[in-house]
Parts: structure tokens; sequence; C-alpha cells
């Protein structure tokens, strides 16, 4: 098949299409990622008021929140459950997963589409669907679930305990169908990445954050399966009586746990992963470099796949799991920071002796480096099992999460808008103002979870409302450290203004940007800003690898993947 | 609506798009049937008393629902071959006997079902009982999907359009069948 | 597209449906010995054969690209594994620290009177 003589564009480019068409079901791979990204986007908004709500609370106990109102104890623990969960699953998965993979994978690899546009559209059909049911969780008689995002039974299987029959099965029909969107979706990434290269473009030759991308679909899809198994048991001892997770009736709520966290724990690095990809990218283009050891980094991602399933009860350790298990838990879960480190270095490695520019991507993409290598270091001493028997439910475990998600959902996301921004939207984002914005992002960031380290340390446990009913933690100093957390998320929020004031300003009257702004060197760079539906008049073909930055024999500092020898 | 992008038509891993999508889902359904099943198995394994509860179930109504999904995997493998030699008709014809067994399949397992709760034996009667029909629940639920997107396959390959379907559906009903050649012994014979 | 290898590849499919007949007809005989180890082989050996054939001349797994063999495996190493560090909580009704009342509750009183005094009996 001679792909690169054959059109690309289809039937409809000769004629209108209604605004249904092309903006609500549309079947192509970049409108559908538009919808991801403006979904996870709103959904972002949702979750941060949720933390803003329960942050005012601790800070503040039982003031009239503005904009919310008085907290109560069972509101608190619905709010802190649903932020989590909404930030995981309706946040950083389809900002990360779905909206760059669809936006970035045919165009990073040359080809028109995914595979299979219409199980694409489902996806997210399904997707909307799941936020929509999450959302509507929050407002049923009984109000939303709030048994942690966790969900362990018994807790999370009685109507009695939870307090909240309606909003628990709800919430569990969410998460549900948010997983087979994203199974959907996943498929399709992995299929088209798999086959449908453009001519020339060998394993090596694949952008690291399309390879990233497709690694956690493949996590995704392996580790869900035991996890959806475990749900519908759930749902049934919620819903019809049965007894799977009753030991009283011949059920274990252990058995819960277990599937939760075999999912669980492969999930972070589902998340993980884009943001690792996105920052390559990143630095490749802005230190002018090529990538330091690109197998290396490849390999290590594979490795880091591999060992995330073995490593999940480290979250049980105090569970009254078997304690050789947590022996041999711990052994997996420390190896496995060698692996990442691994990355960490070579990134390193990839920016010495660079040319660096450091424009508002490059800014996120050294601030995920250096944050995410934070919050690495303090899972050392949560993986320590005998360490972990101490700080288990504390802040410390909270804070440490925190230093990895948001760096992840939150840095690596900011990254990958800035840099791709050009070509989604065909004009540039103003530099200035995402100057701005970056710092009182970052900054903020850390003096809000800075001080938690030192709560969980001195013995804070989670979920706990109101921390006046414990003497030895409602002290002064600790109050102090509560309150400036939440006066930093106040900064944060409000910094985010910014950001979507540069977002939206200059989608309509940003500088035009042109094709390839950054002077990149990947496929994407080389069609228009935005590209038109079928990505390319003539589909490119491929002759050499993704980041052939500073070439000596050549008078650009750069050579386009598609530019023939 | 949209034309199949060129996209799909690319085959760089050496297997054709359709036939490569299909065996990703197969890996995603042996996770899930996997999880549930071994949950089942350990619980099984750890309560003695539940060979009592699993003596009530009939070895010869799923050695039938067996033998007919054992056939129809052969019918489906058969349409398989009719499509590969273009025969679209007998393709067809051969996926509405699959889709047959599939009815054929509910319909025993409905009156199988109707019979045992009527007796007693409830999704809450014990928690072999709940494993019981969650697991040939969720396996009943994926025999119905798959029966219908048989027939949706089959009305195009009557007309001989998108011969190479027949193969893809056929894939995930040999699947089904697996799952059931699992859950046959490990709810019907092991007692 | 290798529609017209694939032609070859097909082989006595109705062969192979008698054999899993057969398998079908041994693995209901095999308990009917009452021997514990005749029921296992029997019902489980049966079980892996028929998808062995299945998987084999059915699905043609050989005639696809390796990884789809090791895509396969894998996903059943990962749930072999799942099974290895679940079991020590799951299958025990006691631990180091903790036990399961009801589970030792029942399994002492079918031990003892071989029925099933712990179960709920099903309601006639």
């Amino acid at each position: 098949m001679a792909e690169a003589a054959v059109p690309a564009l289809h039937d409809e480019q000769h004629h209108e299409q209604s605004f249904g068409q092309k903006y609500l079901w549309s079947t192509d791979h970049k409108m559908i990622a538009m919808q991801y990204l403006f979904t996870g986007m709103l959904m972002a908004l949702v979750g941060g008021f949720m933390a803003y709500a329960f942050r005012m609370q601790l800070a503040f106990p039982g003031m009239d929140v503005p904009f919310y109102g008085i907290v109560s104890a069972s509101e608190y623990n619905a709010l802190v459950t649903n932020h989590g969960t909404i930030m995981i699953f309706w946040v950083a998965m389809p900002v990360l997963l779905a909206a760059f993979g669809n936006f970035l994978i045919p165009l990073m690899i040359g080809c028109d589409d995914m595979v299979f546009p219409k199980v694409n559209r489902l996806s997210y059909q399904i997707f909307l669907l799941s936020a929509v049911v999450i959302l509507g969780s929050l407002f049923v008689e009984g109000g939303g679930f709030a048994g942690a995002w966790t969900a362990y039974p018994p807790l999370s299987a009685k109507a009695e305990y939870s307090q909240t029959p309606l909003g628990s099965s709800l919430w569990l029909v969410a998460v549900a169908l948010e997983f087979v969107a994203f199974l959907l979706g996943g498929i399709n990434f992995i299929t088209t990445t798999m086959n449908s290269r453009a001519p020339g473009m060998k394993f090596y030759d694949i952008p690291m954050v399309v390879w990233m991308i497709v690694i956690a679909s493949v996590l995704f899809l392996v580790s869900v399966g035991p996890l959806i198994a475990g749900a519908m048991m759930l749902f049934m001892d919620q819903n019809v009586g049965t007894a799977f997770y009753d030991p009283d009736r011949g059920g274990d709520p252990i058995l819960w746990q277990h599937l939760f966290w075999f999912f669980g724990h492969p999930e972070v690095y589902v998340v993980m992963l884009p943001a690792v990809g996105i920052t390559a990218d990143v630095i490749c283009v802005f230190a002018r470099k090529k990538l330091f050891a690109y197998k290396t980094v490849l390999y290590t991602a594979f490795g880091t796949g591999v060992l995330s399933f073995t490593v999940w009860a480290h979250h049980q350790f105090i569970a009254g799991i078997d304690p050789r298990m947590a022996h041999i838990f711990t052994v997996t879960t420390l190896l496995i920071s060698i692996p990442i480190a691994e990355m960490i270095f070579v990134y390193i490695a990839t920016l010495y002796g660079g040319s660096i520019r450091l424009t508002t991507p490059m800014l996120w993409a050294l601030a995920f480096i250096a944050e995410f290598l934070i919050g690495g270091v303090t899972g050392i001493f949560l993986g320590a099992s005998g360490a972990d028997i101490y700080l288990h439910d504390t802040y410390f475990v909270l804070a440490h999460f925190h230093y990895m998600f948001y760096p992840i959902a939150i840095i690596g996301t900011f990254a990958g808008i800035a840099h791709w921004f050009p070509k989604m939207f065909g004009r540039m984002m103003n530099e200035t103002l995402g100057k701005i914005h970056f710092w009182l992002t970052v900054i903020p960031f850390n003096v809000i979870f800075i001080p938690l380290f030192i709560l969980g340390l001195a013995g804070q446990h989670r979920r706990i409302y109101d921390y006046t009913n414990f003497p030895e933690l409602a002290i002064q100093p600790l109050q102090d450290l509560r309150v400036l957390a939440t006066v930093a998320l106040l900064v944060m929020l409000g910094a985010q203004l910014i950001f979507l004031y540069n977002f939206f300003s200059s989608m309509f009257k940003g500088k035009k940007a042109g094709k390839n702004p950054w002077n990149a060197t990947t496929l994407e760079w080389t069609t228009e800003s935005p590209p038109p539906h079928g990505n390319w008049a003539e589909l490119p073909t491929v002759y050499r690898g993704p980041y052939e930055y500073g070439n000596p024999d050549r008078e650009d500092d750069y050579w386009p993947q598609n530019e023939p020898v | 609506m949209s034309a199949t992008p060129i996209a799909t038509g690319r085959s760089t891993s050496g297997i054709p798009t359709g036939r490569l999508a299909v065996w990703w889902v197969i890996a995603s359904e042996i996770v899930i049937f996997g999880g549930l099943l071994i949950s089942y198995i350990m619980h099984r394994l750890a309560h003695g008393n539940w060979a009592e509860q699993a003596a009530h179930t009939s070895t010869w109504v799923g050695a039938f629902n067996t033998l007919v999904l054992l056939s129809s995997s052969l019918s489906a493998v058969l349409g398989h071959k009719a499509a590969d030699a273009g025969d679209g008709k007998k393709a067809a014809k051969m996926l509405y006997i699959t889709a047959f067994g599939a009815l054929t399949f509910v319909c025993v397992k409905a009156a199988e079902w109707t019979f045992e709760i009527s007796h007693g034996y409830t999704i809450t009667s014990s928690t072999f009982w709940s494993f019981y029909y969650t697991a040939a629940g969720l396996h009943a639920l994926h025999v119905i999907a798959g029966a219908i997107i048989m027939l949706i396959v089959a009305q195009a390959a009557k007309r001989n359009q998108h011969l190479n379907r027949v193969e893809l559906i056929g894939l995930y009903w040999h699947f089904v069948d697996l799952v059931w050649i699992f859950l046959f012994p490990l709810l019907y014979i092991a007692k | 597209m290798s529609e017209e290898v694939h032609d070859t590849h097909h082989g006595n499919y109705v062969k192979i449906w008698a054999i899993l007949v057969v398998l079908l007809a041994v693995s209901v005989v095999g308990p009917m010995f009452e021997i514990r180890v005749v029921t296992l082989v029997t019902a489980f050996g049966v079980a892996i054969v028929k998808a062995y054939l299945v998987i084999k001349h059915f699905m043609h797994i050989n005639h696809t690209p390796r990884f789809i063999p090791y895509l396969v495996v894998t996903c059943l190493v990962f749930m072999l594994l799942f099974f290895a560090a679940v079991a020590p909580d799951v299958m025990n009704d006691t631990g180091s620290g903790w036990e399961k009342p009801a589970w030792v509750a029942e399994e002492k009183a079918w031990a003892a009177g071989g029925g099933s005094a712990g179960d709920q009996h099903p309601q006639p």
C-alpha cells in the first residue's frame, strides 16, 4: 500500500459538517482529545473546590466556608473521598492518558486517525456518562459516598455503616463505567501504535511520550480486571445482600483490599508514565539535545511496568497481612525505586551540556523532575514496612503521594499543555503569564505539602475532620502548619485563574503559531496548526529517530524525522 | 459517517488491526475472569463445607451446556473457514448456528437457575452460591453480548461484506467457550 | 494482508470437536469413581487439555506473531502471582494475631458433624 501517495482527506472534507458532527459526536481523534481535555479540566475545578472546602475546615474548624457552608463530619469524609476519586479517575487519567494520547498518538506516528474512530467516540461517551454519574452521586439522598477512595468494606458494603446507600452504589457504577471507557480507549491506543506507524518508523523511532502512553494503557488493561471483578462483588454486597466481603458469612474484607491494590498500585504508574513521557519530549526540545539513553528509558519503563505488579501490598502493611508477605513486598517496593531513579538520571544527563531555553513548558518539565524526585525519596520510608507501622495512615503518606500525583497530574499536564497548545489551537500562549502562573503554582505547592510531612511525622492521622478533639495534635504550632498549608492552597488555586485566562484568551487572540514554533523534530510539527481532518494531505515517511537535535553535520540544530536523507 | 482511516489498514506488527484488537480484548477479559475465579478458588479451598453446597449443582446440565458451547465453537470456526474462502452466505449460516447455540445455552441456564432458586439456592443462600451466580452470570452476559454481535456480523457477511469480522467474533466466542471450560469443573464437578 | 496464507491453516475442525467431546465425557465420568485424585485430574486436567486444543486449533494462536502467546501467558502468570500473594490472607481462617471466628466455627461444625451446621440452610 503506497500510503505516502494516497491522500488522507476523507469525504467529509467535501461537505459542511454540522456543529454536532464537528464538535459533539466527532470521530476525529483530535476533537475527542479536546473533549477529554475540557471534561478533565472541569472536573479538576470540582476536585480543587473540594480540596478548598476541606482544607478550610481543617485550618479553621467549624467555620462557615465561603461558597460552601459548614463542613460537617460526614460531609468532610465525602469531600476527601470524592476529591481523591475525581482527581485520579476524572482528571489525571482523562487528561494525561486520554487527551494527550488521543491528540498525540496519530500525529506523532504519522497516520490519519486512530484505528477505530467510532470506538474512540464511544469511549468518550461512556466516560462522559461516568462523569455525570459521579457528579450526580454527590446530590442524591444521603449524599455522596464517604468511605475513602479505597472503599474498604464493610464501611463501603453496608449502608448501616456508610450512611450513603445510594451514593455508595452510584460511586461504584461511575468508577466501573470509567474503567470500561479507558479499556476501550486503551485498546485503540495500543493497536494504533502497534500497527499504524509511518513507513520507516521502527520501535526506537517512536517518541517517548507515545511509548509511555501505550505502556500505561497496557498496565491499565492488565491490572484493572481483578478490580472489575471485585467491584461487581462489592456492588452485590451493597445491593443484593451477598457476603463476599463479610467474614461472618464466609467472605473476607481483605480480599477487597488485595483486589483494589493489585490495580491501585499499577494505576499510579499508569498516570506517572505519560507525565514522564511528556517531560522527556519537552526537555529534548528545549535543551536542543537528543535523549541521553533512549533505550535505557524505554527498558526501564518496561521494567517499572512489570515490577509495578509486585509491590501492591505495601498499601496493606498494617492491615494484618501475612508478615512474610510484608517482607517480600518491602523488598520489591524498594527495588522499584531503582528504575525510576534511572529515568531521572537519564533526564538529568540529557539536560547536561544542553542549550537550555527556559520557556514555560521547559520550566514545568524541570519542576516535574525536581518535585517528583522529592516525592520519590519520601516513598522509601513508607516502603520499609517497619517505618510504615508508624507512618501508615498519617499525613506523611498523604504528603508523599501528593508529591507524586501533583507533579504527575498538574505539573506534567501544564508542561504538556504549554508545549502542545500551539499545535492544538494554532496560537501561542502568553509566555509572561505562563511564567507567573508557573511560579505561583509550584512554590505554593511546596508550601502546602511540606507542612503536611511534618504533621504526619507528628502523628496526625488522615481522614479526621477536626483535630481539636486530639489534645496532642491540637497544639498551636501544629495548627499554625495547617493554616499555612491552607493559605498556600488558596494562593495556588487563585493562580489558576491566570492559567484559565491565558488558556482561553490565547485560543482566540494569541499570536499565530505556524507549523513548528519550537523547531522540534517529531512528526506532529510537520503539519498545520491545528492539523486538518486527516492530519496530512500526504502521510509522512520517517527516516530517523525522534530526538535528532544538535547534529554537528547540519546547519540547523534539529533534523525533522520526515526529512529525506 | 466516516470512511475507514488509512490507519486501520496498516499492519506494521504483522497482524491485521482487527485481530490484534480482539486479542487485547481477550487479554483484558482473562484478568477480569481470572480475578473473579481466583477469588472463588481461594474461598473454595478454604471452606471444606462448600462441597456440600456444590453437590446441588447439576453435573449433567453443566455437561450439556459444555457440549453446546463446544459445538458452537465448532460452528464458529467453520464460519471462519467459509469467510476465508469468500463464501459469505455459508459464513453467515455458521454464525446463525453459533448464535442458536448461545440461545440454547442461555435457555438451559435460565431453566437451571429457576430450578435451583425455587429449591432455595439463591444468590444469598451461602457465599458459594454468591460466587456461582456471579461467575456464571458474568459469563452468561458475555454469551449474550457475543451472540448479539455475531448476528450483526452475520447480517453483513450474508452480503459478502466485512468477512474479516467473522474470524474476529469467532475469536471472542472461543474465549467465551474457554471461560466455560474452566467454570464447568470449578462449579459443577469439584464436589 | 495474509488472507491467502490463512487458508492453508484450516485443519480438520470436526476431528478436534470430536476429541473435545470425548474429553468432556471423561471429565463427567471421572468423578463417578469418587477417588479424589482421579476427580481432580479428570476435571481440571481435561479442562487444561481442552483449553489447549481450543487455543491452538480454533484460535490459531500458532499463526499469530509471538508476542500474542507471550501476552496471554503474562496475564496468566500475573493471575498466579495474585493467587500466591493473596492466598495466605484469604484462604486461611487464622493468621498471626487474627482469626475469622465465623469461619473457624463453620469448619469445626462441618468437621465434627460431617454436616453443614454452620451454613445457612436453603429455604424449601
